[in-house]
């Protein structure tokens, strides 16, 4: 028996999302009040009820939040934080004790992922190693709340409050990551890699090696661009071009292929609005005004990137 | 012409009595749709219909499809979601403030110093295992206000300069994310390239594959080096014309 799996902060999230609903509701003041409530009610239901009911039920409540995204009736509140003096002023009074909770995210992630799977009495278990990393990740927010509630002296109310604020400022893109991947399995199912891999190993003289190399690193941004996830372009464009061409047609080494394959994907990963979880959930977070900001810092990066890690293939995967 | 004939005719093998081309018609509505700057979910969810459509599968297969994945990939949205309230609290009694307040005082920060900083940790972390960062738990909270509060520091910042200084604050955090993971034999990646040999029947060992990504990790960190640079002269510029607009004489006084 496992004490905690990924299920039972699914249910903590799903408590946070009902409790952003039920706020909005209760909110006269909220431009788009019942729309917004039903969006975050929804979202929470399928952090509730996922593994309960069919997932065709699941399936129509995303439409029903799709359209209401659509229809511009998912909006944030009119609910301000505290005045910048007045930040400022708490600032300077808690002093440096200020980023101890910050901090505390990511040592109780990595404390958690390496050690939680050990700790075992009999038959029961921490955590499972499958999922040490996610239950780590949800652990580490939930002490990381305490540990702010604790230093800023801050009741819950308070907690409530700023946790349901930024989240709206996120608003619905917050979903698109999950939608993207579920997109992603859909192209997967109807055979879309298969397509590609094939158009991009017959439109090129593959027999010279580094068109061979240029196919596939291409193949493996370009289909990241297509999916939003290098993982997933990997299996298709290394098993349609990468293995057939590089390593049975001209001998190279399908370690060093691999291990450089997922770097060009990764290039396709910066350029994209697919990759919403990295491009555009950012953009929101930080509430820059162009969704696709941190796309275009990301151009040149991903450009010179791709063409250096193109050539180490090229000099490498043929002479190891 | 001939290869072009040649390959439409290689791709179109008869499978399930549709073109195979077809299937890529998903691909076309998602890149009109974000041209189009039409809704990104309402986008997604059309193009999902209609590959699955073009694909044999009936509407409320589909839709199943979009249920079934969507509950399993609720994972990504729980660090946002189980990190932001601890931030939303702590930003409320002055976290970026002091985050920005703690770079200012300190002599030669730039925005862009700060930013390539950043980098170089997250690449150096991630090479060894180790997972801090995040767009929500590190980036809103710690850089990007450490990196605004470095080019304040060195004078007025104007809206267009920080949503600059915020978009390359993600940047960092992505690019020093992605390039050095490789190089290290626990994570995701490398498991995933692994056991996709194992089903192809080839045997490649992890550390076959880690470390070649290392030259790549390091030119990633030569392009942020010139990219942060970039940006701080671009600030640097924007924030002498404003001075020069303004109270030239003033500033000049002060040096």
């Amino acid at each position: 028996m496992t004490l905690l799996s990924i299920e039972s902060f699914y249910l903590v999230v799903g408590i946070i999302l009902g409790v952003i609903a039920v706020r909005i509701a209760l909110d006269a003041d909220h431009p788009s009040r019942w729309g917004s409530s039903l969006f975050w009610a929804l979202f929470a239901a399928t952090f509730l009820l996922g593994k309960q009911v069919s997932p065709l039920v699941i399936g129509y409540l995303l439409i029903a939040m799709v359209v209401l995204a659509a229809l511009q009736q998912v909006k944030k509140s009119r609910e301000t934080t505290a005045s910048k003096p007045e930040r400022i002023a708490s600032a300077a009074r808690l002093g440096f004790r200020i980023f101890l909770p910050a901090l505390l995210i990511p040592v109780v992630v990595v404390l958690g992922s390496l050690l939680f799977r050990f700790f075992q009495v009999g038959n029961l278990r921490l955590a499972s190693a499958a999922d040490a990393t996610l239950v780590a990740l949800g652990t580490a927010g939930l002490v990381a709340l305490a540990a702010a509630m604790f230093v800023t002296r801050a009741p819950a109310a308070t907690a409530v409050k700023e946790g349901s604020r930024l989240l709206q400022t996120i608003g619905w893109p917050l979903i698109l990551p999950q939608m993207l991947a579920a997109l992603g399995g859909i192209f997967a199912k109807a055979g879309v890699g298969e397509v590609v891999a094939k158009l991009v190993g017959n439109a090129l003289p593959t027999q010279i090696p580094f068109v061979a190399v240029a196919a596939y690193c291409a193949g493996m941004a370009i289909f990241t661009i297509i999916m939003g996830n290098a993982f997933a372009a990997f299996a298709v464009i290394t098993g349609g071009i990468g293995l057939p061409l590089i390593v049975q047609q001209h001998g190279g080494n399908p370690a060093i292929m691999a291990a450089l394959g997922m770097l060009a994907g990764y290039c396709g990963t910066l350029c994209t609005p697919m990759a919403a979880n990295f491009n555009l959930v950012p953009a929101m977070l930080l509430e820059l005004n162009d969704h696709h900001a941190v796309i275009k810092a990301q151009l040149p990066f991903a450009a010179i990137i791709f063409f250096f890690n193109l050539m180490m293939m090229w000099l490498l995967v043929f002479r190891f | 012409m001939t290869s072009l004939l040649v390959m439409l005719a290689d791709v179109a093998e008869p499978t399930a009595g549709v073109h195979p081309l077809l299937k890529l018609t998903g691909i076309l509505v998602v890149a009109a749709g974000f041209a189009l700057r039409i809704n990104p979910l309402l986008v997604v969810m059309l193009a999902g219909v209609v590959t699955g459509l073009i694909a044999g599968m009936s509407f409320h297969e589909v839709i199943a499809l979009f249920g079934t994945y969507f509950v399993e990939n609720r994972y990504m949205s729980l660090a946002v979601i189980l990190t932001v309230p601890v931030i939303g609290l702590l930003e409320r009694y002055g976290l970026q403030e002091r985050a920005e307040d703690l770079v200012r005082r300190r002599g030669g920060a730039t925005a862009g110093r700060v930013l390539l900083l950043y980098q170089g940790v997250r690449e150096i972390t991630i090479a060894l295992g180790i997972p801090i960062g995040g767009h929500a738990g590190m980036v809103r909270p710690l850089v990007a206000p450490m990196a605004e509060g470095a080019a304040t520091a060195q004078g007025e910042l104007d809206p267009k300069s920080r949503a600059e200084i915020r978009a390359h604050a993600a940047a960092a955090e992505n690019v020093g994310n992605f390039f050095a993971e490789d190089i290290f034999i626990g994570v995701g990646a490398i498991l995933l390239m692994k056991g996709f040999f194992d089903t192809m029947g080839l045997n490649v060992g992890v550390w076959d594959m880690a470390l070649w990504g290392f030259p790549t990790a390091l030119a990633a960190f030569a392009v942020g080096w010139w990219r942060f640079r970039a940006l701080d002269q671009r600030i640097h510029r924007r924030q002498q014309a404003a001075a020069t607009a303004t109270g030239g004489s003033h500033d000049a006084a002060q040096h």
